[in-house]
């Protein structure tokens, strides 16, 4: 279990659809600086099937995915995580 | 008047249509792709020659309809100037479809284009007891419908799990669609169920330690086929790893349709009639 991290930031894109639910997330990361960490809420299905991908495609280090009551997911990224 | 040889038109791509000696003319596309240029020529026969409009098969070809019996010659040579060639029909080795693959799309587990051109040199035009479908699809959304060609090819990746660099952080149980994976986080354990596994990749694409590590290979069908009857391709082989080993099997799958195939039946019919166990053991072999 990775160790609970601080959270920076938090975004929802559970009112989103793909593609805008990966240009929410890489717009609220632009509002931070590297590894600072931000929570994304998102559905199941599409969002947590792709979002993760784009954020390791752009360098960025997930580091917990948990499913919650109501159906969908919490995610925590780290921002720049894989590059450094 | 000479007698039109229809049986050689059609073999040569011109489908004879409703209205007296009007055909459509089909061009042979590889993979999907067709170069601007020749777009711009195609576009001038149809212009020319044609109504103006060309139409886009099922199959990802283009046909330009209303060519007149007495065109043909001329629109034959006006696009091979350009280096558009002609199509096919009937009891042969037909176009070879292909999605963009790897080198265009983020799920693509294999590239198709290259291999639809190499398919296409190899085996277009060959003659066989009936018409055979060869389909390329990248990955296991299976936008090109592996399964319904007599021979699909598709991308898939095997995942493996490396333990010492795993963080158990979730997110290949939370992106497999097919819950094969199961992680305790608390524990820091994983579990992998291989016999559930697709071969998508999404565990291997998704995950942010590299944990998970993925070879790519090809998935073939054999059998298939969509329309007066429809039958879905056989998953006669694992997934290999060698596209020299894919050809091989394609070339002991042709051996064996013209072996046992008769005129004017799919494969998909003959492996009903004969069997698949047969086919089988020789693309198996064929792969060894």
């Amino acid at each position: 279990m990775s160790d609970a991290l601080q959270i920076d930031a938090r975004v929802d894109i559970t009112t989103v659809v793909c593609p805008v639910t990966f240009v929410k997330t890489k717009v609220a990361l632009e509002e931070l600086e590297d590894g600072q960490v931000l929570e994304v809420r998102l559905n199941d299905g599409e969002p947590i099937q792709n979002v993760p991908r784009s954020l390791k495609d752009e360098g960025h280090k997930v580091t917990n995915v948990t499913k919650t009551e109501d159906g969908t997911w919490l995610l925590t990224v780290v921002k720049g995580g894989l590059s450094s | 008047m000479a007698e039109v040889d229809y049986a050689t038109l059609k073999k040569g791509g011109f489908m004879r249509q409703i209205q007296t000696d009007q055909f459509s003319m089909r061009l042979k596309v590889i993979g999907g792709q067709l170069k601007a240029e020749h777009l711009q020529k195609i576009s001038e026969v149809a212009k020319k020659y044609g109504k103006g409009y060309i139409h886009l098969t099922s199959r990802q070809g283009v046909e330009i309809p209303f060519i007149s019996l007495k065109d043909i010659e001329e629109v034959k040579k006006e696009l091979s100037s350009a280096g558009v060639s002609i199509g096919v029909c009937g009891p042969r080795v037909r176009t070879v479809t292909a999605c963009q693959g790897s080198t265009i799309c983020p799920s693509g587990a294999i590239e198709t284009s290259a291999l639809a051109e190499e398919l296409d040199t190899r085996y277009f035009g060959r003659e066989l007891p009936h018409k055979f479908k060869i389909g390329i699809t990248g990955c296991k959304n299976n936008c090109l419908k592996a399964e319904e060609n007599d021979l699909g090819i598709k991308g898939g990746i095997s995942p493996e799990w490396n333990k010492q660099d795993c963080t158990y952080c979730g997110v290949c149980e939370a992106v497999c669609p097919v819950n094969a994976v199961k992680v305790d986080k608390d524990k820091s354990e994983l579990s992998f169920t291989e016999s559930a596994c697709v071969y998508c990749g999404k565990c291997v694409k998704s995950c942010p330690s590299s944990a998970w590590q993925g070879k790519n290979g090809y998935f073939l069908s054999f059998g298939g086929m969509f329309g007066n009857e429809i039958k879905e391709g056989l998953h006669l082989l694992p997934l290999l790893f060698d596209k020299e080993k894919v050809f091989k099997a394609v070339d002991a799958t042709v051996k064996f349709y013209q072996n046992n195939g008769k005129g004017g039946e799919r494969l998909g019919r003959t492996l009903i009639r004969v069997g698949s166990g047969g086919l089988k053991k020789e693309v198996e072999e064929a792969v060894q």
